[in-house]
């Protein structure tokens, strides 16, 4: 239930010398409510403000020879059931990391008992069986799994996860190759702007969230043509005309800088306002595209793009 | 528990019979000054003050207010802005906008105020009554002269820490002020002095829940929801408002095996760690003694294979008896929800004509991007409509008008491209509903993002974990004026630019849709065609707009962060 309490934007303008795609920052989603902190009360001559978390992650880190010994208890009394990442395993216990019961738990008072005496059949799990382990070793088991609960990431997500590459490219170059050519070569070439872009964008993820957004990634290519920023024509109540590139556009006002160098502002409202404004977005069939695309067309010519090596 | 019993035999056909018990003890009440607001007068019509999240229970956010017209509209002007200040220095407020403060500020809490916390900011109710305005965000609650602006007290909680996201406003009953804190206290101030009464804790703060809402005052019962990203249950509560003792606590999902919608789970494990967050203020018919509110998504949040189900009561409108908490009816409107696309929006209710028969009705815009409309009294569905226009994930809606979601467009290994995004297709903010122009106003996002599966794991991620999402643009965002027999839009406006974000709306009855636009300006628009009549450009709007009346000047007030601007007729 991400309360996305705002969205900050910042509609980049494109311009930068050899971009890969037409290059455009798109709105990027920021909390706002993640802004840099202020402190709320001045700290003490030793005080230090730490990010507001909670209890899980406010522990003080335990003694890691106790932790370890309680990693290995855990692998051979509790692993099986629990799963070896705590999330729960094959034999129907429940995850620890999400348990009521773990996270409530100071400093083993309530894990111990557990791990001593088992537990009935509750809240559509398995019994648990006792484990005949002396309470220091039951302890050390209590602070492994709160080492691991520390671990935990923002807004619930696991621990981190061993890096396991996953691939994307499911779909077929060929196909993808067909899809550019009919789509997207009035404005790319795989022999111009986009050769090597597999190189550049070696990630394939990384390779499609660009060509999808229009959004310029990898290292420049000398001498490759700079991207048209977003040009504006504004036509004024007398009837001429004011061009130049994009800076500002709401109902009210738009603004504009010329080739010249100058900026210029216009009200769009009321009897002195511009008679008509003409966008000219170089990444309107982008956005025109997303409307389009199956996910299979997507991942296509991502497929096909990572052969541009 | 005996107080809530003593209530419920009142209530017994006498539909105003919850306010009998509502004189109970007030620890505020003054022997020579009157209650600020008795919770009888809410049953009042909306006219001067603003005294709940949305004005009155209706969640319409319509004002009868008249002297700001359409003509009129053109020549608001700045009435005063003030900034909300959370420091505290020597046990002062500090505004930088004001000369040194003599306002000595309150603090309460559990914590140590250790903790760094994001800057003020409004996201919720601004309280209006008695020409106090009564304010909050995380940790901190305020009061302001409403003709001035003038700082009036401060409050500061020291946390223990959680998740700072918002504060959607206090509640008032007789003279005691309610919010709620991100470390999961319901705090009880005096509103005319801000001290504190008492502070109860309202959810397990080891379990990662964080609270939010602006709690609901019904009668002697203040409504109280949480909010949690960490694959705990969800649940409404109720206390006494003059002692802050539990009356009656409502999970939202299943919780013992002997539920009748437990089927929709596979086992009660999946439903004890289900979501359903209750974080949005819901809306009251005091004819049917119902409260109605919007419930969060189910968990783990982008991964359901491990709750494989429709999840209720996760994404759904949900009718609750307000002296039990028993639910009356509820209805669906995400059924396994897998973007973490919560339903808290505040449902709206008004009468209409559906079908040629008059009908009570109750409307919500979804985050999922699909409006409905249903009979309020019985829950029963009557129009569904995509009105996110670019929303792609469904394949289209059920014979019961609930969308009917593609698997193919949860998040994948290879990517899903998505809309709308992970915000929604509208969020947090509150829309409005004329009854003059009987039409349902809210904005439209139309982002696009690509979801990828990064947890493939079999059990299923936990919390909003398990996945990757890239913004890949936008088709132009909007807002809507909809027809709520229908769904459809009767106009909408296309906001200039890519992205941005609209904000909530205020309507009145002379015609006037007052919103932000996606460019930092507040505007007030024509209700019956979406003319724009007015901007200014104060920034993008972070609270819902409301208006209230003192001394014969109608005032329109916006917020934006941590700054109220209210414009009157000069």
């Amino acid at each position: 239930m991400d309360q996305r309490p705002d969205w900050r934007h910042s509609v980049g303008l494109a311009g930068g010398l050899g971009a890969l795609l037409l290059a455009a920052a798109v709105a990027t989603p920021a909390a706002m409510g993640q802004a840099p902190a202020r402190n709320a009360i001045p700290p003490g001559p030793a005080g230090i403000f730490g990010q507001a978390t909670y209890p899980g992650k406010q522990r003080p880190p335990g003694d890691p020879a106790v932790i370890a010994r309680g990693q290995a208890l855990f692998g051979i009394n509790c692993k099986a059931c629990h799963g070896a990442d705590l999330r729960g395993g094959d034999l129907g216990g429940p995850n620890l990391l999400r348990s009521a019961l773990v996270l409530g738990d100071q400093s083993g008072e309530a894990i111990i008992p557990v791990v001593q005496k088992g537990r009935p059949a509750s809240q559509g799990g398995p019994p648990m069986p006792a484990f005949a382990l002396p309470r220091a070793d039951a302890q050390a088991i209590a602070e492994y799994i709160h080492s691991i609960v520390g671990r935990k990431v923002n807004q619930g997500g696991p621990p981190p996860l061993p890096e396991k590459p996953l691939d994307i490219l499911v779909g077929d170059p060929g196909r993808g190759a067909q899809y550019f050519a009919a789509h997207c070569r009035s404005c790319h070439s795989a022999s111009g702007d986009l050769r090597g872009i597999a190189t550049r964008i070696a990630n394939p993820a990384t390779l499609q969230d660009s060509w999808v957004a229009g959004r310029r990634a990898g290292a420049p290519v000398p001498g490759a043509p700079a991207t048209p920023p977003t040009q504006v024509l504004v036509t004024l109540n007398s009837g001429g005309t004011v061009q130049g590139t994009l800076k500002h556009l709401d109902d009210f006002t738009v603004s504009l800088t010329t080739a010249q160098g100058q900026y210029r502002s216009f009200i769009r409202q009321g009897p002195q306002g511009v008679r008509a404004v003409q966008v000219r977005d170089p990444l309107q069939q982008h956005r025109q595209l997303l409307t389009q695309y199956t996910d299979g067309d997507m991942h296509d010519v991502t497929a096909y793009l990572a052969t541009l090596k | 528990m005996i107080r809530v019993a003593r209530c419920a035999v009142l209530l017994v056909g006498a539909s105003l019979g919850l306010f009998g018990c509502a004189l109970a003890a007030d620890p505020t009440q003054s022997a020579s000054l009157p209650p600020l607001l008795p919770p009888a007068q809410l049953l009042q019509p909306l006219k001067d003050s603003w005294p709940t999240y949305a004005g009155d229970y209706s969640g319409r956010r319509y004002s009868s207010l008249r002297q700001i017209d359409k003509s009129a509209v053109a020549h608001l002007s700045l009435a005063w802005t003030t900034r909300l200040n959370g420091e505290v220095r020597d046990g002062r407020s500090r505004n930088p906008f004001a000369p040194p403060s003599s306002i000595i500020t309150n603090v309460g809490g559990e914590g140590k105020g250790d903790y760094a916390i994001p800057p003020p900011a409004v996201k919720g109710a601004v309280l209006q009554v008695d020409g106090v305005l009564y304010v909050t965000s995380p940790d901190n609650a305020w009061a302001f002269d409403a003709r001035s602006g003038t700082e009036l007290w401060h409050f500061f909680w020291k946390t223990r820490g959680g998740t700072h996201i918002a504060s959607r406003g206090p509640a008032l009953w007789n003279s005691s002020l309610f919010f709620e804190t991100p470390d999961d206290y319901l705090v009880s101030l005096n509103a005319r002095t801000g001290h504190e009464n008492w502070h109860v804790p309202i959810a397990e703060f080891a379990d990662e829940y964080f609270s939010t809402m602006a709690p609901v005052v019904i009668g002697n019962h203040l409504l109280v929801g949480t909010g949690n990203d960490s694959d705990a249950p969800g649940f409404l509560q109720s206390f006494d408002p003059a002692t802050g003792k539990l009356q009656w606590k409502r999970y939202m999902v299943p919780m013992t095996a002997d539920d009748p919608v437990l089927k929709s789970w596979p086992s009660l494990d999946a439903a004890r760690h289900g979501g359903g967050q209750v974080w949005m203020p819901g809306s009251y018919d005091p004819q049917t003694d119902l409260y109605i509110t919007g419930t969060g998504n189910p968990t783990p949040g982008y991964t359901g294979v491990a709750r494989l189900g429709d999840n209720l009561y996760t994404c759904s409108m949900v009718a609750v008896r307000v002296a039990t908490g028993e639910i009356i009816w509820h209805y669906q409107t995400s059924p396994h929800d897998t973007h973490d696309w919560d339903s808290s929006q505040t449902p709206i209710l008004f009468d209409g004509t559906i079908d040629g028969k008059p009908r009570k009705l109750v409307a919500t815009a979804a985050r999922n991007g699909y409006f409905f409309t249903l009979d309020r009294v019985t829950g029963e569905h009557l129009v569904s409509y995509k009105f996110g226009t670019t929303a792609n994930w469904s394949k289209g809606t059920k014979a019961n008008g609930q969308p009917d979601p593609n698997p193919e467009k949860s998040a994948t290994v290879p990517g899903s491209l998505v809309s709308p995004f992970e915000g929604g297709v509208t969020n947090y903010q509150a829309a409005a509903f004329n009854p003059d122009t009987g039409l349902f106003y809210t904005h439209e996002n139309t982002g696009f993002n690509i979801l990828y599966l990064t947890d493939p794991d079999p059990r299923g991620s936990m919390g909003l974990g398990g996945k990757r999402f890239s913004v890949v643009g936008y088709s132009g965002n909007a807002f809507q004026a909809i027809d709520y027999r229908t769904g459809k839009p009767a106009w909408r406006h296309v906001w200039p630019g890519n992205g941005g974000t609209g904000t909530s709306v205020l309507t009145t009855a002379t015609g006037l849709v007052f919103t932000g636009d996606t460019n930092g300006n507040f505007v007030a628009m024509d209700a019956t065609n979406g003319d724009l009549l007015w901007h200014t450009g104060i920034g993008n709007i972070s609270a819902p707009p409301e208006t209230y009346a003192l001394d014969g000047h109608q005032y329109v007030l916006a917020s934006v962060g941590d700054a109220l601007f209210a414009f009157v007729l000069n």
